[in-house]
């Protein structure tokens, strides 16, 4: 006798999520000296259509902890779900204690990993930074499991785009200012090279004074390279 | 083995698959998963490149040349397959010094790009060359990219190979127009560096040209990148006095050995 909820209609076996539908790109997260700043823009985009234009892809877990994600929102979504269960936990407990940001990053890993081992992966690759006794938390997690901390991280498109400038450039000990505008960097970097990103992007950032998830911003685009205007000006009819 | 009628013949695909099937296995080649860039700036065109070449995981050549002649003013960066670079660039620039001959002109950079693309579309992308094609003739610099299948692009700044997106990262936060030559070849070195040290198919050094009209400087090694930062001395040479003596034993050889005159020289003719 065959477990009906093994089969799928028409008398085939039933497969498990095989590619995301609707995807957030890149994930960017920096620590600085008083907090951690995490950056992403607002699209869900369903294939190559912009299909979802304000979607927030970072949601603020508790006083201490923020989540970045990519790839298929549907599973970030209940990843949330999941999150806001384990915080109202915490708060009908009302002992005084909330969770950390390395028990979310451990928390998730584990979820993802096992979700991973039973060939129905959530599709999303994760950033959990936070603020705690007076450290920052900055770690990363595949939709594989593959996990880490570090003090910048970069999924999906920022990977390629965004990491060798933060490489470069980053210092722990920057003012918020100056991690700003590294961000504001990376993100019109990737904004330019990333075909499925929008001009339009969060900054969170979490510090002593607990999350800040920020309002969406522009920002200043140039197309107007003299060769950009007009290519063929040393060498007419040439493309 | 090009047809009379153009780019490759294919009537043995059908044979190799079959011998392939019976476990023969086809030659490799050695790809240059690379980064290789090039920027216009206010009196020419910067071109740079990394000089690791791969063959699968493995590094072949830890300082290949990349930037390959065309024409004295004329370079082009290569990327792909590195027999695909090295020929299709050696033949256009064979092809435009017989054509200078009979010209008796200064080669223009639209001609090479009209040869190499005309070639690499021909193959249909078989040819697996991505180029950026840099030189100052006497309309101006010009920078383009090849891509394998024959499309090209006409650009102010350009990247290509598997670090092409960190390098490109680099020139999007730092190109400006008319850049002097100190700040265009600081910036060719870093968005190669960028390659270098978050790609995996790209490392080892440097390479830059710079060509303005009527010069080139071909900075070979422009930057070392993976120097040894301590290398042994071969061969050692140690001191004499330096270690402590603790005991001493003597032994009088010649009481068990006769020495004895030397012997006859080998005859070795």
């Amino acid at each position: 006798m065959v477990d009906p909820s093994a089969l799928a209609a028409g008398g085939g076996t039933r497969k498990h999520t095989q590619y995301p539908y609707v995807t957030g790109t890149s994930v960017l997260g920096i620590t600085y000296k008083d907090g951690i700043l995490l950056a992403s823009d607002t699209l869900g985009a369903y294939g190559s259509t912009k299909r979802y234009k304000s979607f927030q892809r970072l949601t603020k877990v508790n006083n201490c902890t923020v989540l970045g994600a990519g790839g298929e929102l549907s599973d970030y979504q209940y990843i949330v779900r999941l999150l806001e269960e384990l915080a109202d936990d915490d708060f009908c407990m009302d002992d005084g204690h909330h969770m950390k940001p390395a028990e979310v990053f451990s928390y998730l890993t584990r979820v993802i990993y096992n979700r991973r081992n039973k060939m129905d992966p959530l599709w999303n690759s994760l950033v959990v930074g936070g603020w705690y006794a007076g450290k920052p938390f900055l770690g990363s997690i595949g939709m594989i499991g593959t996990h880490f901390t570090d003090n910048t991280v970069a999924t999906g498109f920022g990977n390629h785009l965004a990491r060798p400038i933060l490489r470069e450039k980053h210092r722990p000990d920057m003012s918020e200012e100056e991690a700003r505008a590294l961000l504001r960097e990376c993100l019109t970097v990737c904004y330019y090279r990333d075909k499925n990103s929008i001009n339009r992007f969060q900054i969170a950032r979490v510090s002593a004074e607990g999350v800040d998830l920020g309002e969406p911003f522009a920002l200043p685009t140039n197309w107007d390279h003299a060769l950009f205007r007009d290519p063929a000006a040393h060498a007419v009819g040439t493309w | 083995m090009a047809s009379a009628t153009g780019g490759f013949n294919f009537d043995l695909v059908e044979r190799n698959e079959l011998l392939q099937k019976r476990g023969m296995q086809g030659p490799g080649f050695t790809k240059t998963g690379t980064t290789i860039a090039g920027i216009i700036f206010k009196d020419g065109i910067v071109l740079g490149a990394d000089t690791r070449s791969t063959s699968g995981s493995t590094v072949a050549d830890k300082n290949c040349e990349k930037i390959h002649f065309i024409a004295p003013n004329i370079y082009c960066c290569g990327a792909g397959t590195a027999a695909d670079t090295e020929n299709v660039t050696g033949m256009v620039s064979s092809q435009l010094e017989l054509h200078r001959y009979g010209t008796n002109r200064e080669s223009r950079v639209v001609t090479a790009l009209t040869l190499l693309k005309s070639h690499l579309f021909k193959y249909q992308g078989h040819v697996s060359a991505a180029l950026v094609l840099g030189g100052v003739d006497f309309k101006g610099p010009h920078l383009f990219t090849i891509y394998p299948h024959g499309s090209t692009d006409s650009l102010p700044y350009c990247t290509m190979g598997s670090g092409s997106l960190n390098a490109m990262s680099v020139f999007e936060s730092g190109f400006r127009d008319d850049m002097d030559q100190a700040s265009a070849v600081e910036l060719v070195t870093r968005a190669i560096r960028a390659g270098v040290y978050n790609d995996l198919g790209s490392g080892s050094n440097v390479d830059i040209c710079v060509i303005k009209r009527g010069s080139v400087e071909y900075l070979r090694n422009h930057q070392y990148l993976q120097g040894k930062t301590y290398e042994r001395a071969h061969p050692m040479v140690i001191k004499s006095g330096n270690a402590p003596v603790v005991a001493e034993r003597r032994f009088d050889v010649a009481q068990y050995v006769e020495v004895g005159p030397a012997p006859e020289a080998m005859e070795l003719s």
